[in-house]
């Protein structure tokens, strides 16, 4: 019987795969009417996607591009697409686009708004993408000071001072620390710098300025506006509560009780107000605090609060990603013989960072979307500047058109922010999954 | 609210020192005004495309700067909310507040400011579908009525419905926009508020025919620009650049006229004694010799302010009703310039 044994000699060619696999009918047949249940869920789902579009699309579609004026776009609108429809009147965009996105600044200047954006992804890159030459990392650097000189122009050498204080000073840090200890050293560095902006830099950029007048022509901040404001107060809160964050998230782990108690004191604080509350103390009672005649910048002072709360936020997310690493991972650092800032800048927190991608990208984008509450306390952000377009007799009465575009562009930057935290989580994966 | 209030008193003691000194001086100094202004209210204060602004009220800030410098450009405007006007007014943000804000007892006593004058008597009113039939507020019973919450007139539309025995049931909305979607979308019977803005959303509708604003006013609501407490000079010039606009209607000065009406002393003393060819009035209160024409020229009078921003020719097309000069019927009278 053994000897009946049979092997294959040749290969069988390979057959196409049965109609319901890899066709469009399998996957369709395989996703969406797997069983009687979920074939209704997909009609169900169909017809409502397919009542949404044709409510949505006409109004979208028979629109007004050229008139001048809301009654204007309906009269156009009834004329060509007959009696009765109605339509979406974009022209007010095409009236407004400029406005939505650079406010009041003036239109001769426009470049230097368009410039600030370039250079902001200029500086963003090396930050974003580790492959691009690290040299960009300068450029990085300098740029809050050369974006803040183009946007709101006047004399570089306040700018330049500013930077060139922040740099002597880390380098006064550095040579203190080396010769009497950190805690001087970080004591005189943040002493020196505080009393070179409060009462230095001014004075000496006014003299600078007078010997070698270099500046370009200023802008004041209440010709900020639209998405520009948006992406300023955005863009700066997302750059500064990242590190602060990291600070207080470490702070609040420390075994120092002073330092402890700022930390968690701090965050609990800002955590339980409401940031429409901090806008209001930003926007008026900063004022009653600060001798009369003092103009601190409006934006500014914005920027400040609107970082500060999300850097509670950011303290949270980060101690969550702190909270995850095993305590071997502690261990590790001590037993490798790090003092404690070598542990955590080599060892802990990159993996704790890693771990809070999605909770610090949430963050940025609800920070992002948060910057419209400035409308409240009067800056004309773009949700602000829609009221003020409606103000305008003859476009009263216009609401979704500038609601969807508002939309569709704070999407835009959510989107992208949203893509690139899935892009940097599948390139760190390290398989702890 | 209380806390606002308390607030705004602290906030006033702390400021006390700045209040006193002369408001004159640092606009001068400046060289522009600093004017409060809406973030934007139709025929008020609206920015075009260009962002220069426009509006009622903004055409008396312009009146100001140009009484103070002769150039009614030489104004700077900041877009204020509801909720931080008043704050913002106190801690010296901007110099004075045109931003249709009700006189009232508690805003010119508690939060101390000084009212200027009424540059607009409004009132709350109801709208109504005309097909609805109605032709009078008291027929309402029963009604929906859209309202903004929080507001005063929330307080007043529960009192008028209490007084007159009536019920309604209130469809609570955020800010005018949204009154409009609802109350054209029909979820609502009547919507209230200020009649001004009742006129604005009517016309906004693309078929004011479609709807009716029913004569009932069941508040009142006089509006008028608004310094803090502490310059009286700088009040008394608010004050009188408004009373200026209105004597000019009065006596017929108008921005063409007005130059010429300058150029000679004419029969009429207070013509004269305003447009400065007769004595030596500026000096009382700090301003060049020509001030109200350089405003008068530059604005336009009262009713040239009105009737080209919220007038019948406007898509506001408010009429001038209680608005009119005392001469013809109405409520707008100044003192007299002597």
């Amino acid at each position: 019987m053994s000897s009946l044994s049979f092997v294959r000699e040749t290969m069988l060619p390979s057959s196409t795969p049965p109609t319901m696999e890899g066709s469009v009918i399998g996957w369709v047949r395989y996703n969406l009417f797997n069983g009687p249940f979920n074939s209704i869920l997909t009609l169900l789902f169909g017809a409502f996607i397919v009542f949404i579009m044709y409510e949505i699309l006409p109004w979208v579609f028979l629109s007004s591009w050229t008139a001048t004026s809301l009654q204007e776009c309906r009269d156009t609108i009834a004329l060509v697409h007959g009696e009765g429809t109605t339509g979406a009147c974009w022209a007010v965009i095409r009236e407004r686009y400029l406005q939505l996105f650079y406010g009041f600044y003036p239109r001769e200047l426009y470049w230097r708004v368009n410039l600030t954006f370039l250079f902001m992804l200029v500086a963003l890159a090396p930050v974003l993408f580790p492959k691009l030459p690290r040299q960009l990392l300068y450029f990085t650097g300098i740029y809050p000071f050369l974006g803040y000189w183009l946007l709101w122009g006047g004399t570089i050498w306040t700018p330049f001072l500013t930077f060139a204080g922040l740099i002597v000073a880390f380098l006064v840090l550095n040579f203190i620390s080396e010769k009497r200890g950190l805690l001087l050293g970080v004591i005189t560095g943040i002493l020196l710098i505080v009393i070179w902006f409060v009462f230095g830099v001014i004075p000496v950029a006014g003299l600078f300025n007078n010997a070698l007048p270099l500046g370009i022509e200023i802008v004041e901040s209440d010709q900020f506006g639209g998405f520009t404001l948006s992406v300023i107060i955005g863009s700066s809160g997302i750059a500064a509560s990242l590190p602060i964050g990291i600070l207080l998230a470490l702070g609040r782990k420390s075994d120092l009780f002073i330092v402890k108690s700022l930390c968690v004191g701090f965050i609990e604080f800002i955590r339980g107000v409401p940031l429409i509350t901090l806008l209001f103390v930003a926007s008026t009672l900063l004022n009653y605090f600060m001798p009369p005649g003092t103009n601190f910048d409006i934006i500014l002072r914005v920027v400040i609060m609107v970082t500060l709360f999300s850097s509670a936020y950011m303290a949270e997310v980060i101690r969550g990603g702190l909270a995850a690493l095993p305590k071997g991972q502690y261990e590790a650092g001590d037993a490798l013989g790090l003092d404690y800032w070598k542990s955590m800048r080599l060892i802990i927190l990159p993996q704790a960072l890693k771990v809070s991608i999605p909770g610090i990208v949430s963050t940025y984008i609800g920070l992002f979307k948060d910057t419209t509450l400035v409308s409240i306390i009067g800056l004309l952000d773009p949700i602000g500047l829609s009221g003020a377009i409606r103000s305008d007799t003859a476009w009263n009465g216009i609401v979704w058109e500038l609601y969807a575009f508002v939309a569709v562009i704070f999407f835009v930057f959510c989107f992208a922010m949203s893509r690139y935290s899935i892009y940097l989580e599948k390139k760190l994966e390290t398989g702890h999954r | 609210m209380k806390i606002k209030f308390l607030i705004a008193a602290v906030a006033a003691t702390f400021i006390t020192g700045s209040a006193y000194s002369a408001t004159l001086d640092d606009v001068m100094a400046r060289g522009h005004l600093e004017c409060g202004v809406s973030t934007g209210l139709p025929g008020f204060a609206s920015p075009d495309d260009q962002g220069v602004w426009s509006g009622f009220d903004v055409d008396y800030c312009r009146a100001l700067a140009a009484a103070i410098f002769g150039d009614s450009n030489a104004v700077k405007y900041n877009p204020v909310s509801t909720k931080n006007r008043f704050t913002a007014l106190a801690s010296g943000e901007f110099d004075v507040l045109a931003r249709n804000t009700t006189w009232t007892y508690s805003r010119d006593t508690d939060l101390k400011q000084t009212f200027l004058g009424i540059n607009f008597y409004d009132g709350q009113g109801f709208m109504v579908r005309a097909d609805l039939g109605v032709s009078s507020a008291t027929e309402l019973d029963g009604a929906s009525v859209c309202i903004q919450t929080g507001t005063t007139t929330e307080l007043n539309l529960a009192d008028f419905f209490r007084v007159n025995g009536m019920s309604y049931e209130p469809v609570p909305i955020e800010t005018n926009a949204e009154a409009q979607e609802q109350f054209f979308g029909q979820a609502c019977d009547a919507y209230t508020t200020d009649r001004s803005g009742l006129a604005a959303t009517r016309a906004a509708s693309g078929n004011p025919d479609d709807y009716v604003v029913l004569p009932e006013v069941i508040s009142k609501e006089p509006l008028g620009p608004l310094v803090r407490h502490g310059d009286d000079q700088w009040a008394d010039i608010g004050r009188w650049v408004l009373n200026a606009l209105i004597i000019a209607e009065e006596k017929g000065l108008t921005s063409a006229n007005v130059r010429e009406m300058a150029s000679a002393p004419t029969n009429d003393p207070e013509i004269n004694r305003l447009l400065g060819t007769e004595g030596a009035y500026a000096d009382m209160v700090g301003l060049p010799n020509d001030w109200a024409v350089h405003a008068i020229e530059q604005v336009g009078n009262y009713g040239e302010i009105f009737a080209n921003n919220i007038g019948p020719d406007t898509p506001i097309g408010l009429a001038r009703g209680v608005n009119d000069l005392w001469t013809n019927g109405g409520l707008i009278y100044a003192p007299p310039y002597r």
